[in-house]
């Protein structure tokens, strides 16, 4: 089977974006991919289309055909693909198969997520249905409770402290300010973020990702395709998708997640890459805690230290492994269909030396890491600049 | 929401949520919570069984909510746990008759049968399962 490349990339300003509604999102990142990708609309042969709630937050369902019109390119086939959070990873991963089989020769790969016309009240009850709605949310639950329950443990097993979860948001919010597509570019302070309102303890305001509008777009080909145009493609090295158990509850461990661990593994091993070949990496940080269980999981930190390593500035931009570059979920905003495509354009723009203030220097080997829910699914991909 | 309001949906898990009744898997004798119609470990092999949680247990994490989903705005701050049942299965339910800063990982804990939120609208009152702490552990 032949390689599959990126040849295009685009995404939306991401923000509470008043003024456009879920077709103006993802026809704005479709445009701008397609023209990074030289090509035209009739080259295009299929689109998997990322968004875990259309439904709930816009009164929205047949998302599907929604993305075909809204970028004109009906009558191809168009799917949606939900996995709550991991909406967008999981199309990207659709889209990969779909090119890898030899099925199509060009598709496009994409996420949105309109959040902001709903209250937040609702929006937090749409976001709990990440969880298991009859024996986690019935009884009281919010989707921070349960990030917060692995906090707390991960607290107490490793001596993870609140500090080295702060530092967390410290680190992708000074990342997020050199990106112009962020939410919230500027910076933190430890102090902010500690003094903070309490969410679900021991997590607090700026502990958690925020509610976004956006859209995000890659353009992925055959190799045959990608090697006919003029500029340089990127390769997707590994690929993995991986469930565990709905509930939080049911799963071996409470300081791990199992899906993220297993998925990295295989996606590593098809890559025929280890974590110290990885120059950057976007993975998951719905919360804080969820990034240093990332860095444990993917194997970038030993089992109880990613708290550590990430307070002694080990993925700080630049530094021994670049974690978040694009401010993460946390900074560039979270708009969950989107953000796992999002994750693959940031880190398409950095191995083509495109990053500008948050450029990874000589970034040749990236990691995206997208998980649905409290870990029920988990999506890992690896790009490359060489491929064999 | 339309997946809380319905009554059947309510009625459905009552023997769950009020009477902790669930299965077990007789083939390997793993407990679970809620009932399972096969065993993931012995899949083909299951020989599946009624059986009654102990509801006892003991709390392997913990958090205390300050923002509450809608139906539970008046009960912040409450704490919710994970519990490790002495059989074996794990749930998530909230601790009642603790205070927030009592509550520690490793305490033990038992079911009682509370209300649980209500619906603001249509006036549905949802009862099932809390957990609270053990004073003299019984064995
Ligand atoms: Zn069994």
């Amino acid at each position: 089977m032949g390689n599959v490349a990126v040849i295009g990339a685009g995404m939306t300003k991401f923000g509470e974006l008043w003024d456009k509604g879920l077709e103006d999102l993802i026809a704005e990142a479709g445009a701008k991919a397609v023209n990074d990708a030289n090509i035209d609309g009739e080259d295009i042969q299929a689109i998997y289309g990322g968004n875990m709630s259309a439904g709930r937050f816009i009164g929205q369902e047949h998302i599907g055909a929604l993305i075909a019109d809204a970028i004109g390119l009906t009558p191809i086939p168009s799917t949606r693909v939900e996995a709550a959070c991991a909406s967008g990873g999981l199309a990207l991963r659709e889209a990969y198969l779909a090119v890898k089989s030899g099925t199509y020769d060009v598709v496009v790969a994409g996420g949105v997520e309109k959040m902001t016309d709903v209250y937040s009240e609702q929006v937090t009850q749409t976001l709990g249905g990440a969880g298991d709605q009859q024996w986690e949310v019935f009884n009281g639950v919010t989707f921070p409770s349960l990030y917060a329950m692995m906090a707390r443990r991960h607290m107490h097993d490793y001596g993870t402290t609140e500090e080295q979860m702060a530092a967390v948001a410290v680190k992708n919010h000074s990342n997020g300010s050199k990106n112009p597509y962020a939410q919230f570019p500027f910076k933190v302070t430890l102090e902010q973020v500690m003094s903070s309102s309490k969410v679900a303890e021991p997590l607090k305001l700026l502990d958690c990702s925020p509610i976004t509008d956006g859209a995000a777009v890659v353009i992925l080909a055959s190799e045959k395709f990608a090697r006919k145009l003029p500029q340089e493609p990127i390769w997707i090295i590994g690929s993995a998708h991986t469930t565990d158990t709905l509930a939080l509850h049911d799963r071996k461990s409470l300081t791990s997640i199992e899906a993220t661990r297993l998925a990295g593994r295989q996606a590593m091993k098809q890559a025929g890459v280890t974590p110290k070949d990885i120059d950057l990496a976007e993975v998951h940080d719905c919360f804080t805690i969820a990034e240093i269980m990332a860095m444990e999981d993917l194997g970038f930190s030993k089992r109880g230290e990613g708290g550590k390593d990430v307070e002694s500035g080990k993925f700080n931009l630049n530094s021994e492994l670049s974690v978040n570059t694009s401010g993460g979920l946390k900074s560039c905003g979270h708009p969950v269909g989107a953000t796992g495509i999002k994750q693959a354009v940031e880190v398409t723009w950095q191995l083509r030396g495109e990053a500008g203030k948050r450029q990874v220097d000589d970034a040749k080997v990236g990691l995206t890491h997208n998980v649905g829910g409290s870990g029920a699914t988990a999506v890992v991909h690896i790009f490359s600049k060489e491929v064999d | 929401m339309p997946h809380r309001k319905s009554l059947a949906s309510i009625w459905r898990r009552i023997p769950q949520r009020y009477r902790g009744e669930s299965t077990m898997c007789l083939n390997c004798g793993r407990h679970f919570f809620p009932p399972r119609h096969f065993c993931p470990y012995c899949r083909r092999k299951s020989k599946i069984a009624p059986y009654t949680i102990s509801g006892r247990g003991k709390v392997m994490s913990y958090t205390v909510v300050h923002v509450a989903q809608e139906g539970f705005e008046r009960q912040v701050p409450y704490v919710i746990a994970i519990v490790e049942l002495e059989e074996g299965p794990k749930l998530t339910a909230q601790l009642c008759a603790v205070e927030p800063e009592d509550v520690r990982i490793g305490m033990p804990v038992e079911m009682s049968f509370r209300r649980i939120s209500e619906d603001k609208d249509d006036g549905i009152i949802h009862y099932g399962y809390k957990f609270s702490p053990i004073l003299s552990p019984k064995k």
